[in-house]
């Protein structure tokens, strides 16, 4: 082993080090985040010069919206796609959690918690239903959520009476897709989830170094800190403009409300996957399913879980499109929200294969869905065109899964 | 034979329905030695150590701990008596990297979170006990070792849990020249550290280069356990194929020629 004198007692730790890892990695096939950084300033770039509209504060909070709804959905699934299986029917059961949302509210008069709870408690019951058929009985998940995907289509149409469209009225149900947050809230938040990053990376890195382990270099975590600031602080500044068109009748500014909701989410659920016993385990079913039985792991009852956390997260998307739309009708989470879902995941570079994958990808993998459908609707294209351009980019982020999986393969 | 056998079976029988594939068989193993198990294929080699690791119970038959009799009737049993098996297929996540597979199913947390640090200090102690040098970081992902790599790996993890037998299926099966020394040396080093080493192996070449013990299984019967120096390479390959060489082996018509 050629040991490199340095004062640190564990190998030593340099960006140049790190630097060559990551380039190792990335032609060993492992991509990371890069294909959806990249189609990210692609495509922004490329809408930004055709329509420069899209550039405006106004479309950009439009599109954080957009994208919300199929991001929330996106996380969810990533549990079931990181243990090798697929959930189908993430989209109409964020369709039906909505329409009980919806019926309870404006039909039964529920206060809204009430109501959310319900529908919440309604998403899990049926990622309990679809995680016994799967692990219990032994139904390959493709068929059993093929099967729910259709039922559940039935049973929002059930719901509402064969159709009608019923509004949402409900002040705090809307204000979730629909409200800012005032710029110094804005501004507040901001601070806090950048401090709160920063100290958990210095923390980290002062406890390995304590230890005696390699620690990632000042450096770095100044630089992620950095690059972390200046793009969230950019968004912050252009959101926190006034972009209502007609400022003196109503003001819009400020952050909307569902950008720290994503946060939150973002943050709990990448704990769960990386810091926790549970989604290390998730992570050891999807890599080698004999192994972790061998090592006395509970596969059913994981793959259970998984489809559980996937089914109430697509009620949380659900309840968010609800408030999106003012409204809820048989479309919700229908056409093409779950491919949107599971194109939003795999760009963001989570493996169809399974454990490969993080709840960031659903993030990045949903913003550049979410710009897509957004700059192709500025360009003024038929949704028919709009489909075929999505299908495409789903397709070719599984391919580029599929090639990176046999690159890693090869060795 | 001073020493009381760290694990010991006596008259192990074991039937899959009709067919009998373990008759009567004894099997003893020593702590700071290697015994090698060898034998033809369908010797029964897989089914003993399966009836040792507690996936297959016995049918009848006594297995002694240090000179405990004890009973053995899961995985877990047997791990609790110190008995790790690491199988031909090593079970190892490839999406993983090595701290966590050493502690997959097993690891340490401080509250709610996973304690990392502990676990790595942990795992390299065991890899440097090992004097395993050829991995780069333990926060490499498996799926970027070699075949050898990967088996030491694989051993490190039996040896983490001050495990007191360690059982190889056949460890250097896949592998080249350079890492099956590797392997040996690493399998010889274990039984320096007092551990009790169990290894099957179908490569006499190894076998001789590191066992103490030499126990040969011929269908279903111990046919003979011989010092590794009392015995030579053709008398072992000849307990292997017939079940018996001159004096030793199954005398009076045990095996197939009754």
């Amino acid at each position: 082993m050629s040991v490199v004198t340095s004062k640190s007692p564990a190998a030593p730790v340099t960006l140049k080090s790190l630097g060559r890892g990551y380039f190792d990695r990335i032609r060993g096939g492992d991509l990371g985040a890069l294909p959806a950084v990249l189609g990210l300033l692609v495509l922004c770039t490329t809408f930004s010069i055709m329509r420069p509209v899209f550039l405006s504060s106004l479309n950009f909070a439009n599109l954080l919206t957009q994208g919300a709804a199929l991001t929330v959905i996106a996380m969810g699934l990533i549990f079931v796609l990181l243990l090798g299986e697929i959930d189908l029917s993430a989209g109409y059961a964020s369709g039906v959690c909505a329409a009980m949302l919806a019926v309870l509210l404006t039909q039964h008069g529920w206060p809204w918690y009430a109501a959310v709870l319900a529908s919440l408690v309604t998403g899990a019951v049926i990622g309990l239903a679809l995680g016994v058929l799967v692990a219990k009985l032994g139904i390959p998940s493709f068929v059993v959520t093929l099967a729910a995907f259709l039922a559940f289509q039935g049973v929002v149409l059930l719901m509402l009476k064969e159709g009608t469209n019923i509004s949402i009225r409900d002040s705090t149900i809307l204000a979730i897709s629909n409200n800012n947050m005032t710029p110094t809230l804005s501004w507040a938040a901001l601070a806090l989830g950048v401090l709160g990053y920063a100290a958990t990376q210095l923390w980290r890195a002062r406890r390995r170094k304590q230890r005696g382990l390699s620690a990632e270099p000042l450096t770095l975590i100044a630089l992620r800190v950095g690059i972390l600031t200046a793009i969230a602080g950019t968004a912050v500044y252009v959101l926190n403009q006034e972009r209502s068109r007609n400022a003196i009748i109503v003001s819009l500014k400020g952050v909307p409300i569902i950008v720290p909701i994503i946060g939150v989410l973002l943050v709990g659920l990448t704990f769960v996957l990386r810091r926790t016993k549970y989604g290390r385990h998730i992570y050891a079913v999807g890599g080698n399913q004999e192994a972790a039985r061998r090592a006395g792991i509970n596969v059913d009852a994981l793959r259970i879980s998984a489809f559980v956390i996937c089914s109430t997260m697509a009620a949380i998307g659900g309840v968010i499109a609800a408030s999106r739309a003012d409204s809820v009708d048989p479309n919700t989470g229908g056409s093409n929200v779950l491919l949107y879902a599971v194109g939003a995941a795999v760009i963001g570079g989570t493996s169809l294969f399974g454990g490969k994958g993080r709840i960031l990808d659903a993030v990045l993998g949903g913003a550049v869905v979410a710009v897509i459908i957004n700059g192709m609707g500025l360009m003024g294209y038929s949704s028919g065109i709009k489909y075929v351009v999505t299908g495409f980019v789903l397709l070719l982020a599984a391919g580029v899964d599929a090639l990176s999986r046999r690159r890693t393969a090869k060795r | 034979m001073t020493a009381t056998p760290i694990l010991e079976l006596r008259g192990i029988d074991k039937s899959f329905g009709p067919v009998q594939v373990l008759h009567d068989v004894a099997f003893s193993v020593y702590p700071g030695e290697v015994t090698a198990l060898v034998g033809d294929n369908g010797a029964g080699k897989s089914t003993l150590v399966k009836c040792i690791g507690g996936i297959h119970p016995i049918d009848a038959g006594e297995y002694f701990i240090e000179g405990e009799p004890v009973h053995v009737h899961s995985p877990r049993d047997a791990a609790g008596y110190g008995v790790e098996i690491v199988y031909q297929d090593l079970a190892l996540c490839d999406n993983l990297d090595i701290v966590q597979n050493m502690f997959l199913g097993r690891e340490r947390k401080s509250g709610l979170v996973l304690d990392e640090a502990t676990m790595e200090e942990m795992a390299a102690k065991t890899l440097d006990g090992l004097s395993v040098r050829t991995v780069q970081s333990i926060r490499q992902l498996v799926s970027s070792l070699s075949g050898g790599q990967r088996q030491t790996v694989a051993i490190a993890k039996a040896v983490l849990w001050n495990s007191k037998i360690v059982i190889l299926d056949e460890p250097t099966a896949a592998l080249g020249v350079a890492q099956t020394a590797q392997v040996l040396e690493l399998v010889r080093r274990l039984a320096d550290n007092g551990l009790a080493v169990v290894l099957i192996s179908h490569n006499m070449n190894d076998v001789f280069a590191v066992s103490d013990r030499i126990a040969a299984l011929y269908l279903g019967r111990m046919a003979a356990q011989l010092k590794t120096s009392d015995i030579t390479h053709a008398q072992i390959v000849e307990l292997i194929t017939s079940g018996r060489s001159g004096d030793l082996g199954l005398q009076n018509g045990n095996g197939a020629k009754a």
